[in-house]
């Protein structure tokens, strides 16, 4: 071990940790889970539900974990009579005015009052059922937000989100002694852009989204890292799944991206995932078949495409999503390389709403994941010019932008998710898999690359747009297909230099820096 | 004590000199009577000194920690980089005690010269003096007392200031009460850090009590060897002690006597015994967060910090609280934990839990309900709130219910079993 790190025992387990480290941080390191209520690593310390009571040698009584810092020498035991009894205690007292609703609450499977009474609770109550337990009604928070009273524990870490970190305390500790419940200020509702994070804080299930309300059962989800495609911001998310559907996005922990939050507008930024109008088999214009697009197989509409592209000469322009994964836009260049091209992307802008607390996090105003990418690949933002340029190109390749109507002499070739009426006038139509429905990469607006998870299987043909454009190179004679978006990323680390050296491995799952950070301040340019 | 009753030949008046006297309130009046003189002298001396009287003068605080008043000022930092402040802790809600109450009622430039001193030696330049909200007459007092005094120029650029609290027993613990004073919610924050590391709006803080304050100024006048000498008993035990006497004894109110005196003389004596045909049952010498001697402990007791601890108690605030033997300890229980149940700040789970649920379990034992189990549970829950939360609230409900059961288990037990009628619990 270093010598800078002080180094303690728990239960037995040597561990060596910085300077200022709370015990509770420094169990983890030696694999001991204390367990927990109102701490949160994302939050100021509160030391209010007294769970995490553990013996510390020398120490007259038992000490808080989450408030104690590490001592050079320190021996910590957590599983000793005294702090088994203590934390059984404190389960009981939580548990007396409980509704036990287990059974019709969102939070089973996933609750931590759930986990820890199993853990190390006490097998029955001595709370006798002649007891009246607290009732208080349900209560509407917000846009999003509802407060279940009865199942509160009151660990405050909802108050301390609002008023730490969102820097807007609307929410408080009403009343006093037993009586005490979480209020929010009379004349405001909890509508702060990044106020959904209290449910995911709420360790039981007090504090429900009203999106996600007995849509399903906690142990029915899958569960898929991912990264929210909502702004440039690239927080990393968990997509849940049920039977494929994506039913919840929530935040998964990224110290250098977003810590442990998502705002609002990622969390709802999910329901078109699983739109069922999708394309779901490559179509093709016959020759002479008129303005009629026929259904085919993927050789057909390789080999098609690949004649349209054999037969241009010229110039070629690419209109790009930059919701599209960093390895198709890199497929997609490559395609159109032997030619004089233009590639372009537009961003749909909003609102920057920014967490208060944390350093460079905020809803960003531009509202697409993969800018950055599109950029580092030669892409430009002037989608006027690229649309100017295609009047006169042989070739204008359409990535997932079902919207953009192409006026060109050339051939036009569509990959993407939806039919649009413009995506009708297409000669070849590749359906694609969207974010959910295939691996891939995104590159932050800070610059940082980071990996996202296949979540469902895309409808019908549909096949991820790296595979897709992989193939039609394939077909051309240039390179062999890629069986994974792994391979994919490593032929775009060959050949684009600032993803030199690197791989799916080497991102690991909070992925690295690929380009400088911007100016905090500087204006973002669109065309 | 000199109000309402003359004092008793066998108390020491010091505190308490002036008690019935309204002249002493009046700025001139104290000045009058010697007072602000401890002040002029405590002016010409160092920080360091003023605080090495008091230390000499053993003087221990009397809010009911009794931690050695000289030794907290010493935790100040002495090279001073960041504002001091002095929070004076005027909030007395301890049921059973009301001392505090007539220190300010009578002797108002008391306290508030001892809260000079003390600024001075702990180098604040701004004291806050916390009155309990329900202190209206007072406050009046001080706010008029604190006038003349600013009018007179008496403590120069040093700003005294009253806060007054909204109500809540809590903001008695001193760190609830520095959020209070900062316009929070009057919880009890965890410590460390300390307050003389990081108190009210994070500087350095020392929160002193009413009567350790108004004790200073004699200490400053009369020397701390005249202080030190004042002990009946165990020498770390100094001066005198106001004790708030109050219950079934024929003549309650505020005594002053020398540490270490019993509690026995206090209660046959100088409070003319209980009511005649009646015997003592029990007593809480320290205010209610104390646990209850039965009558041959009080008998024994000397009221002094380790007099008390040495009968299974505390001196705590000096309020005491008797009950001869027509008193249902069982009713005077449920009281007692109901009281704390309705004050819980709500932070901690084993407070906020189980004060409310000890509660229930004595007011159902009153209701004739109650179970022979129920007498272990509370032992157990009352164990479970014990030492293991941010302040003491908890520990506090526990003392009473612990030590009630352990000495008047039988009267539990007469519910019990049905053996005593039920009383309507209201």
């Amino acid at each position: 071990m270093p010598e800078d790190l002080v180094k303690l025992t728990i239960d037995g387990v040597p561990v060596g940790v910085p300077k200022g480290t709370l015990v509770i941080e420094a169990a983890k390191q030696a694999g001991v889970l204390v367990p927990h209520y109102c701490y949160h690593p994302g939050l100021p310390v509160a030391g209010v539900c007294r769970m995490y009571l553990v013996e510390i040698e020398k120490a007259p009584k038992l000490q808080i974990a989450c408030a104690t810092q590490v001592a050079e020498g320190m021996v910590v035991r957590t599983q000793t009579a005294e702090a088994k009894s203590a934390r059984m205690g404190v389960l009981e007292l939580l548990l007396i005015n409980h509704p036990l609703d287990c059974p019709i609450c969102d939070q089973s499977g996933e609750c931590e009052l759930q986990d820890f009474t199993f853990q190390e609770g006490r097998p029955a109550t001595r709370y006798s059922p002649e007891y009246p337990k607290r009732f208080n009604p349900v209560e509407d928070f917000g846009p999003d937000v509802l407060y279940v009273p009865n199942r509160c524990i009151l660990c405050t870490r909802c108050v301390r989100f609002m008023e730490d970190v969102a820097r807007e305390p609307v929410l408080n500790v009403s009343e006093r002694g037993d009586r005490a419940y979480i209020g929010v200020h009379p004349e405001a509702r909890l509508d702060h852009p990044w106020a959904g994070n209290v449910v995911d804080l709420c360790p039981v299930g007090s504090l429900l989204s009203k999106d996600f309300l007995h849509k399903a059962r906690a142990w029915e989800l899958d569960k898929t890292a991912s990264i929210c495609s909502g702004c440039s911001q690239g927080c990393n998310v968990t997509l849940d799944t049920r039977d494929n559907v994506v039913v919840r996005i929530r935040p998964r922990p990224n110290l250098e991206v977003n810590q442990y939050f998502i705002c609002d507008h990622g969390r709802m930024n999910y329901r078109w995932m699983n739109r069922g109008d999708r394309i779901e088999a490559p179509l093709v214009k016959r020759r002479g078949g008129g303005a009629e697009l026929h259904v085919v197989d993927w050789d057909e509409a390789l080999d098609r495409a690949a004649m349209v592209l054999r037969g241009a000469r010229g110039r070629a322009v690419a209109l790009v999503s930059p919701k599209a994964s960093t390895e198709a836009l890199f497929l997609a260049r490559e395609l159109l390389a032997p030619f004089e091209w233009t590639g372009a992307f537009q961003v749909v802008m909003g609102e920057e709403a920014p967490l208060a607390a944390v350093p460079n996090l905020a809803l960003r105003a531009e509202r697409a994941p993969n800018g950055t990418g599109a950029e580092l690949l030669g892409y430009i933002r002037n989608y006027a010019a690229a649309l100017e340029a295609a009047e006169s190109a042989a070739v204008v390749l359409v990535l997932d932008e079902p919207e953009t109507t192409v006026k060109t002499p050339g051939a036009l070739l569509y990959l993407g998710t939806m039919l649009s009426d413009a995506a009708r006038a297409a000669d070849v139509v590749l359906p694609i898999a969207n974010v959910a429905e295939e691996d891939g990469t995104f590159v932050n607006r800070d610059g940082r690359v980071q990996r996202y998870f296949q979540a469902k299987p895309p409808p019908g043909m549909a096949r991820p747009a790296w595979w897709v454009l992989a193939e039609l190179l394939a077909v051309l004679g240039r390179g062999e297909p890629v069986a994974s978006a792994s391979d994919a990323f490593d032929r775009l680390a060959q050949s684009v230099a600032p993803f030199a050296g690197l791989s799916y491995a080497a991102l690991e799952m909070t992925g690295k820096q690929v380009a400088a950070r911007p100016a905090p301040a500087a204006a973002e340019v669109t065309a | 004590m000199g109000y309402p009753h003359k004092p008793h030949p066998r108390e020491t008046v010091v505190l308490s000199r002036y008690f019935g006297d309204p002249e002493a309130k009046t700025y001139k009046g104290w000045a009058k009577r010697g007072g602000y003189e401890a002040w002029q002298q405590a002016q010409t001396m160092a920080p360091a000194a003023i605080t090495d009287v008091v230390k000499e003068s053993g003087l221990r605080g009397r809010g009911g920690a009794g931690f050695p008043t000289g030794l907290k000022w010493s935790f100040m930092p002495k090279d001073k980089k960041k504002p001091h402040y002095l929070c004076v802790n005027a909030d007395e809600s301890e049921p059973g005690t009301f001392k505090d109450r007539e220190i300010m009622r009578w002797t108002p430039h008391a306290l508030l010269e001892g809260t000079a001193i003390a600024m001075r030696a702990i180098q604040a330049e701004v004291a806050y003096i916390y009155v309990r909200g329900e202190f209206t007459e007072p406050y009046a007092i001080m706010e008029r007392a604190l006038a003349e005094a600013n009018a007179a120029r008496a403590f120069g650029d040093l700003k005294i200031y009253l806060h007054r609290g909204a109500g809540a027993y809590i903001c008695g613990e001193e760190t609830a009460l520095m959020n209070s004073i900062e316009g929070k919610r009057g919880n009890p924050r965890i410590k460390p850090p300390f307050p003389a590391a990081f108190g009210v709006f994070g500087m350095p803080t020392t929160i002193n009590n009413v009567e350790t304050l108004a004790a200073v100024p004699h200490i400053m006048k009369q020397g701390a060897a005249w202080y030190k000498a004042m002990a009946l008993s165990n020498p770390k035990s100094t001066g005198t002690k106001l004790f708030s006497v109050c219950g079934h004894v024929q003549e309650p109110g505020n005594y002053e006597v020398t540490m270490g005196f019993p509690l026995k003389d206090l209660l046959y004596d100088l409070c003319g015994g209980m009511q005649p045909g009646r015997t003592l049952k029990a007593c809480i010498p320290g205010g209610s967060s104390v646990p209850i001697l039965n009558r041959e402990e009080s008998e024994r007791c000397l009221l002094d910090y380790e007099g008390c601890v040495e009968q299974g108690t505390m001196l705590g605030s000096g309020g005491v609280i008797v009950f001869d033997d027509t008193a249902d300890m069982v009713y005077q229980i449920m009281r007692l934990a109901r009281f704390y149940a309705h004050e819980s700040c709500a932070q901690c789970t084993q407070c906020r839990e189980g004060t409310a649920w000890t509660t229930k379990i004595i007011e159902r034992i009153l209701a004739g309900q109650g179970k022979t189990s129920d007498l272990d549970l509370l032992l157990d829950l009352s164990e479970n709130m014990t030492g293991k939360t941010i302040c003491v609230l908890s520990d506090s409900c526990a003392a009473p219910v612990v030590s009630g059961i352990k000495k008047f288990r039988h009267e539990f037990e007469d519910y019990i079993t049905g053996r005593k009628r039920t009383v309507l619990v209201a």
